[in-house]
């Protein structure tokens, strides 16, 4: 029989016992008891954000840097529904954290309290599992089962809303840290038949390809040794989607760049001709396939995933393995290794994708008054590339010019919002990072219009003496809808042209932080290095050539080998890229 | 536009499969919620739901059974199935029209339908009742209640047979399904 504590108090000790060092969080009513709890002890530091959403988003920034489970703690209502944003961008990007959420009373529930919502019900969509605990017997169980459940099999959100009797209440708590769950039980075996049919395809393959993805970061950087390796001994073209970059280093010899709406012609035409296409870890998502119709017509499609759902939910394979990608590719190795049969060179193969790589596809008219967005982030990556960097973005053309310019060598030093698209992740999840990692030099590359939507984050960053820099691609436009309106709209601009921006600078200094700005390409370089020395949390204001747009582009409707190339695009091009049918696509 | 409402804004291809109906039986946790969990999945991801019946079948362990029969292409149905399998709260889910065949699987449903009427109308209702083995459970000068028990098909025949004497109300359990023989799903 151990000693009885309080809810409160067990809520922290299974924080402790699964080894979380830092959660971030915003107290109310209903979560005082756990305030308190917090307050009386020393294992658990507590970062107090300024916004709700902002604790999802840094909860989400340290667990995807670190490859632990993220955690934050919100108080009920508001509290709770101000995390929803937070909660479903990690459901989409399989990120694994950890809502504790107050709630009213357990005799108030139902009675539309003060600061009551039905937590459970408005996030049951948005979590992998959630649980309202109503009885101080079950928190230590649920508590573990939520960590358990937050990062195995395919990782995602999970919320615990407790009353505040419940927190109140006493009883016996058990560190069950090392249970699992008795009826989640993820894929743990791997079926080493349908591994030799996958190396017997790629031993007849003449033009294969693997197309990563995030799923290859969240099996851990054994993983993405094991992926490195794995192109090594076959040579086989590598691509990865937004999510996976820097499994596969982006200096390596094999790398073809991203793939998708956004990525490189090479690796978009080497997905189109491919006659065998390796998925791992990656779900056929729209940004990627593009057409699903023409969509790598002639090849044979093997995915690798740890969740059946993924498996033929949009593009029919020929083949699938429902395991983790780590287990997969060292069971490939193990049987290539045991067969020792020498793979194809795939020379012509290469051939064909070196005369896709002149196309030069990211080619910018390099301009010597405005800084160019994509030069802005070149210099960035050269002057950082040799320290120990995170990247993290908002959402939008800059986003997207940083998957692309930004290159990765590294699983884990990239974090962005992918599936859901989230315009004020970025910060937040920045500060995330510097709170797991207090040395590193962690830089949110930012539009003019995302970083206004938690910009109040800046606050947490100054409180806790944050290094986080924010690096603002000021162009002063939602870039990417306005690239959308030109594209679709007749170049009808509305609403996206970012009027009365702040001055970014005397923000930074509002704040208690300092302020940068570079306007010409001249003075870039020292105000990067610049920013790099100076302590604590930055803004820099790098003000871009403003109608600068992001290509290449697959546009909506159209299928991989019909991209949209941006040194020879016309203005009429641009007009005409998208037909009826493509208009209807998000 | 060249294609009127098209299906999906991607254009996924519908190859025409016919759509088949399909009997799931789902083995839950018994707790507050878990049938939200199942018939949210279904609404948020556009899945048929064409009957539904659930209650606690085995209290010790504190599960439930919900069987669920549920409409759609087989890849639909392929996917309907891994879906609800990947939520927490399901233990399995057996498909009991793929894994025992359309006769396979047992499955009944019962309802209670009100007809009123007076005269011809009357006897022929209680002449077709006596037809269909219902059972009468209720009965005023002008109106009767029947109860009956069967495969939703012999249902279905017996309430359209209902509408022209006097076919006034209807309710329906819904489909309780099993596998025949010794082994449980």
């Amino acid at each position: 029989m151990g000693k009885k504590i309080t809810g409160a108090e067990m809520v922290i000790q299974t924080l402790h016992d699964q080894g979380v060092e830092s959660v971030f969080g915003y107290p109310g009513g209903a979560v005082l008891p756990i305030y308190d709890a917090i307050f009386q002890q020393e294992n658990v530091k507590h970062i107090l954000v300024r916004h709700e959403q902002g604790a999802s988003h840094a909860a989400e920034g340290y667990a995807r840097s670190t490859g632990n489970v993220g955690v934050l703690i919100v108080t009920s209502g508001p509290g709770a529904t101000n995390a929803v944003t937070g909660l479903t961008d990690a459901l989409l990007d399989s990120i694994p954290i950890v809502c504790i959420s107050g709630q009213v009373p357990t005799h108030l529930i139902g009675t539309d309290a003060f600061q009551e919502a039905d937590t459970v019900g408005i996030t049951r969509a948005c979590t992998k599992h959630n649980w309202l605990v109503k009885d101080i017997k079950d928190l230590p169980r649920i508590m573990h089962e939520a960590f358990y459940i937050a990062r195995s099999g395919r990782p995602g959100p999970v919320l615990v809303d407790i009353p505040k009797d419940i927190q109140f209440a006493e009883g016996e708590y058990e560190n069950l840290s090392k249970t699992t769950h008795k009826t989640y039980t993820p894929p743990s075996t791997i079926d080493s038949k349908a591994v030799s049919a996958v190396v017997d395809l790629m031993q007849r393959a003449k033009r294969p390809i693997i197309y990563s993805g995030g799923g290859i970061i969240n099996s851990g950087p054994k993983a993405s040794k094991l992926l490195q390796k794995f192109v090594q001994k076959t040579n086989m073209p590598i691509t990865s989607t937004l999510m996976g970059l820097g499994a596969y280093p982006g200096s390596g010899d094999n790398w073809l760049g991203m793939l998708g709406m956004h990525g490189t012609y090479e690796a978009n035409m080497a997905m189109h001709d491919c006659d065998l296409m390796l998925c791992i870890g990656a779900r056929f998502d729209d940004r990627i396939t593009g057409k699903i119709d023409e969509f790598s017509p002639k090849s044979k499609k093997v995915h690798v995933d740890i969740d059946a759902t993924s498996i033929n939910k949009n593009v029919e394979v020929d083949l699938s393995i429902i395991t983790d990608c780590g287990k997969f590719l060292n069971e490939a190795l193990k049987i290539m290794e045991s067969r020792n049969n020498k793979f194809q060179s795939f020379d012509s193969w290469w051939k064909q994708i070196d005369s896709w790589k002149k196309v030069n596809c990211l080619q910018y008219k390099a301009n010597s008054d405005v800084i160019m967005p994509q030069y802005a982030i070149q210099r960035l990556y050269e002057l950082t590339k040799n320290k120990d960097t995170y990247i993290t973005t908002e959402v939008g053309q800059h986003q997207m010019w940083a998957a692309q310019f930004y290159k990765f060598d590294k699983p884990n030093r990239w974090l962005t919002s992918g599936g859901l698209g989230t315009m004020g992740y970025g910060f937040p999840a920045a500060n995330g990072v510097q709170v797991a990692k207090p040395d590193a030099l962690v830089i949110d590359i930012a539009g003019d219009a995302s970083i206004l939507m938690n910009i109040q984050e800046l606050s947490t960053a100054v409180q806790y003496q944050l290094n986080t820099k924010i690096f603002i691609l000021n162009n002063s436009y939602m870039g990417m809808v306005r690239q959308w309106q030109q594209l679709l709209h007749g170049n009808r601009i509305s609403e996206s042209y970012s009027d009365s921006l702040p001055d970014f600078v005397k923000l930074a200094e509002a704040y208690g932080a300092t302020g940068i700005r570079a306007k010409k390409p001249a003075e870039l370089d020292d105000a990067i290095l610049e920013m790099i020395d100076t302590p604590g949390p930055v803004i820099f204001d790098c003000v871009v050539a403003n109608l600068e747009n992001c290509f290449p582009m697959i546009p909506s409707g159209k299928a991989h080998n019909d991209m949209l190339l941006g040194d020879n695009v016309s203005d009429e091009e641009v007009a005409n890229a998208i037909d009826d049918d493509g208009k209807i696509m998000v | 536009m060249n294609k009127k409402n098209p299906a999906s804004t991607y254009d996924i291809i519908s190859i025409n499969e016919d759509d088949e109906r399909h009997t799931l039986s789902i083995i839950v946790d018994d707790e507050p919620g878990v049938l939200a969990r199942v018939i949210g999945l279904f609404a948020a991801r556009g899945f048929n739901i064409d009957s539904l019946t659930v209650s606690e079948t085995e209290s010790k362990q504190q599960l439930s059974r919900i069987t669920l029969v549920t409409s759609g292409s087989p890849s639909v149905i392929e996917k309907i199935k891994v879906q609800v399998d990947r939520l927490v709260s399901v233990h399995r889910v057996a498909d009991l029209t793929a894994d025992y065949g359309q006769y396979g699987a047992l499955e009944r449903e019962l309802a209670l339908i009100k007809v009123k009427g007076t005269g011809n109308k009357r006897l022929e209702a209680l002449r077709l009742a006596e037809a269909f083995d219902a059972q009468t459970v209720d009965a005023s000068l002008d109106s009767f209640v029947f109860q009956i028990t069967g495969r939703t098909r012999e249902i279905d025949r017996f309430i359209n047979l209902m509408a022209s004497v006097g076919l006034t109300e209807v309710s329906r359990t819904g489909v309780a399904a099993l596998k025949r023989g010794a082994g449980s799903t």
